[in-house]
């Protein structure tokens, strides 16, 4: 990285789950695990106000209250990407969040929950489309996110899920040997 | 491999290297014919399948432009992909599930026994079941169909087991692990299922029958196959006798050829196919190569689809194991007391978190999607495909300004749903849910169709040359040396998985065409 990359990129300081958890994800979608639990979130193109306000945004858009922050990151961390690369993007994003924080005279990452969504599915519906077509990538495409899901993914690597369970559901009875034969 | 000089017309020259084209290339070269075998997409093997959803999507799939209109969802959800279709050597079957059905006796002739229903251009076919079965019998053999010669059905997964036990509560009789072209003991030099699960992502034990390493490598050992990757066929061109005499196309470099050609076979699924004869217009043919009757692109069947997903209180993990893994089939029958012609089957569906995120309800976002995902190791899960009404106005055409790499104009795909697909669909709505309500369903969710994965019906075969495009071997009315191999020459849709017809039909071809030539008469 050129040293004038590295003035140009902020830090979006926020304190998440274990530290352990926050190195995993470090690896999985390039976080910066952080000391005492804490991470960060480095950002090429937006500031860490808008940093922190898409990820709250992303929160409202796909609310799991069990997934911790530093997954919502992830999708910051795309957009920030995007934004970098596209400058109309960039600008988009800084327009939605200013039409947020000038919604009502309190800055939109102090109101409440409910005021927040009004204002998200008002004046800042586009803002929330955007996020939305990113998150539904972003926030459920990293590996890290699925296994909060139960999904186990890629399973070639293991031999397939033939002796990992893919016929372990016991609690229905079993089906017929001529409807399901058993394995080969 | 053989290579065959841009000039030798006594090559028969296949477009597309799919179920169709893949599978007559494969039996036109054990026969002796000089095949060049055009594919636009590139040559992956097994090794470079990837168990991952986004991934193999790019991977596989044709993203090139493409438009859309109509009032079906996908217009909307997905404007740039009217259909999940792949641009690789084995073409969709790479990314297909599967599910190999005969065709039943009446949907051969729906017309006569349906009747004329409004607004829909149904036909009957020039052949009927009869005429195919032998070549059904052929193309089990080739595929390793479970429940076919002997091949035992494969176990069932977890997703199954709900099915199961759904459908037996509600009286289902005919309900299995159904008649797949997957292995559930080795055969053919290939493997056994190791439940994967990522049957859509290009099958990484080659269980699962697909044209990529199975017809075309065999192809390849006549001698007689000369297979050309990265190479997509712009324009067919013709003599002043009507008859064509090669293929413009255009090379991984943009560079463009031409491969004489003694005959020509189009299999390039039903968006490709037709898109194809409309951009070989010429002074000759001015609305399209074959397109006398007017009915080159449209008729454009998609199935009747939809899926029902359900959460339970206790775990499933259905993405275990093969994504399509049993079938309900007592719905298939046509029986118009329930509200609509035709019949549709039931069949288990898994797609990976990453999917189910963007498929499940597209664009939706909030606390009632989001309760769904986390339940989504807690979720079992169907697809429902059954026979859609041919429309005239659901159609491919030119499109007047977009243009492609090549700088020819894109396809615009248009469908309208006919009011027959939406009491089906609704139909199979509620009976997908009753299923699992049997089994404690917490909640069904009725999932609106994907990208369509069935594209039929825009090259149609009549018996009259008026009303569509090929005659009862895929031979286009208006020029005798130039065929059609892939599933847009379906005259209708029935209410079963393609596939399977669509390679005994590219069998039956190939014996044609060996004839015609034997004959003199290609
Ligand atoms: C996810 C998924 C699941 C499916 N599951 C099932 C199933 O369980 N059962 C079933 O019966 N069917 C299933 N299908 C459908 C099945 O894949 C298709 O019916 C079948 O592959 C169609 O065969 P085809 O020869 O018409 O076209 P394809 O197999 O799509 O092959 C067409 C080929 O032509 C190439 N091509 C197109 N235009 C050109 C050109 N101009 N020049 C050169 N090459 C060109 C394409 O790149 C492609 O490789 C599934 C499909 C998908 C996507
Ligand atoms: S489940 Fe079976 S058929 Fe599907 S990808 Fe895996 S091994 Fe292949």
């Amino acid at each position: 990285m050129t040293l004038e990359a590295m003035n140009r990129r902020r830090f979006l300081h926020l304190t998440g789950g274990a530290a352990a958890g926050a190195a995993m994800i470090a690896a999985g979608v390039g976080l910066t695990a952080a000391p005492r639990g804490a991470w960060a979130l480095s950002l090429e193109s937006l500031d860490a106000h808008q940093g922190a306000t898409l990820l709250k945004v992303a929160r409202h858009v796909f609310p799991h209250d069990t997934l911790d922050d530093v997954y919502y990151a992830g999708v910051v961390q795309s957009l920030d990407g995007k934004a970098a690369a596209d400058a109309d993007v960039a600008a988009a994003l800084a327009d939605g969040v200013k039409a947020l924080d000038t919604a009502t005279s309190v800055p939109w990452l102090d109101l409440s929950d409910g005021y927040q969504l009004r204002i998200l599915e008002g004046p800042g519906e586009t803002l929330l489309h955007t996020v939305k077509g990113d998150a539904v990538v972003s926030l459920y495409n990293n590996p890290l996110v699925w296994r909060h899901f139960g999904y186990e993914g890629p399973s070639a690597q293991h031999g397939g899920y033939m002796n990992r369970g893919f016929d372990d559901l016991n609690w229905l009875p079993d089906p017929d040997e001529q409807a399901s034969p058993p394995s080969a | 491999m053989a290579k065959f000089d841009n000039n030798d017309d006594s090559v028969v020259v296949v477009i597309g290297s799919g179920a169709g084209g893949g599978t007559l290339a494969n039996e036109l070269c054990q026969k002796g014919i000089k095949v060049v075998l055009l594919e636009a997409g590139k040559h992956h093997t097994i090794a470079d399948f990837i168990n991952d959803e986004w991934n193999a999507f790019g991977q596989l799939s044709w993203l090139d432009k493409r438009t859309t209109s109509g009032t079906w969802r996908v217009a909307k959800d997905f404007p740039g992909l009217p259909a999940w279709i792949c641009k690789a050597v084995g073409g969709s079957t790479t990314h297909w599930a599967g599910a190999s059905l005969r065709f039943q006796e009446h949907e051969f002739r729906v017309r006569t026994e349906y009747g004329d229903v409004e607004g829909a251009s149904l036909l009957d076919w020039p052949i009927g079941l009869a005429d195919l079965e032998p070549w059904y019998a052929k193309a089990e053999d080739k595929m390793g169909v479970t429940r076919t010669n002997g091949i035992p059905g494969l176990p069932g997964n977890n997703n199954f087991k709900v099915m199961w036990n759904g459908a037996k509560r509600l009286g289902y009789k005919e309900v299995h692990t159904g008649r797949m072209a997957i292995n559930s003991r080795p055969r053919d030099g290939r493997g056994a299922c190791q439940q994967l699960g990522f049957c859509f992502q290009g099958c990484k034990t080659g269980a699962k029958w697909s044209t990529l390493y199975t017809e075309i490598p065999k192809a390849e050992a006549t001698g007689n196959l000369d297979l050309r990757p990265e190479s997509q066929a712009l324009t067919v061109t013709h003599n002043d006798q009507r008859l064509v005499d090669g293929v413009v196309y255009a090379a991984a470099d943009g560079s463009q050829h031409r491969q004489a050609a003694r005959a020509v076979c189009v299999a390039g699924n039903s968006f490709e196919s037709p898109r194809l004869l409309l951009n070989s217009a010429s002074a000759k043919f001015p609305d399209g190569l074959a397109n006398s009757s007017g009915q080159v692109g449209r008729n454009y069947m998609r199935h009747m689809t939809g899926s029902v997903y359900a959460t339970f209180d206790k775990p499933v993990n259905m993405y275990r194991g093969t994504t399509m893994a049993g079938i309900i089939s007592d719905e298939s029958v046509n029986d118009p007391s329930r509200g609509f012609v035709g019949g549709y089957e039931m069949e288990t569906l898994s797609i990976g978190l990453p999917f189910m995120a963007a498929f499940l309800d597209p664009g939706a976002y909030g606390s009632l999607f989001t309760d769904a995902m986390d339940r989504y190791d807690h979720m079992a899960g169907m697809w429902l495909v059954g026979e859609d009404m041919p429309q005239e106005s659901n159609a491919v055409t030119l499109h007047p300004t977009e243009k492609d790499q090549h700088g020819l104009p894109v396809p615009n795909v248009h469908f309208d749903d006919h009011p027959n697909d939406i009491a089906m669909r609704s139909h199979a709505y509620r009976q997908g849910s009753a299923v699992y309500d049997a089994v404690g369903a917490i909640r069904n969710y009725e999932v609106p169709p994907y990208p369509s994965t069935h594209n039929l019906g825009t090259n149609r075969m009549s018996a009259d040359p008026t009303r569509g495009v090929v005659n009862q071997w895929g031979q286009a009315h208006d020029v005798k040396n130039l065929f059609v191999s892939d599933g847009s020459v379906f005259t209708t849709g029935a209410a079963e998985n393609p596939t399977l017809t669509i390679v005994a039909l590219a069998i039956r071809q190939a014996d044609y065409i060996a004839n015609e030539m034997n004959r003199q008469m290609l």
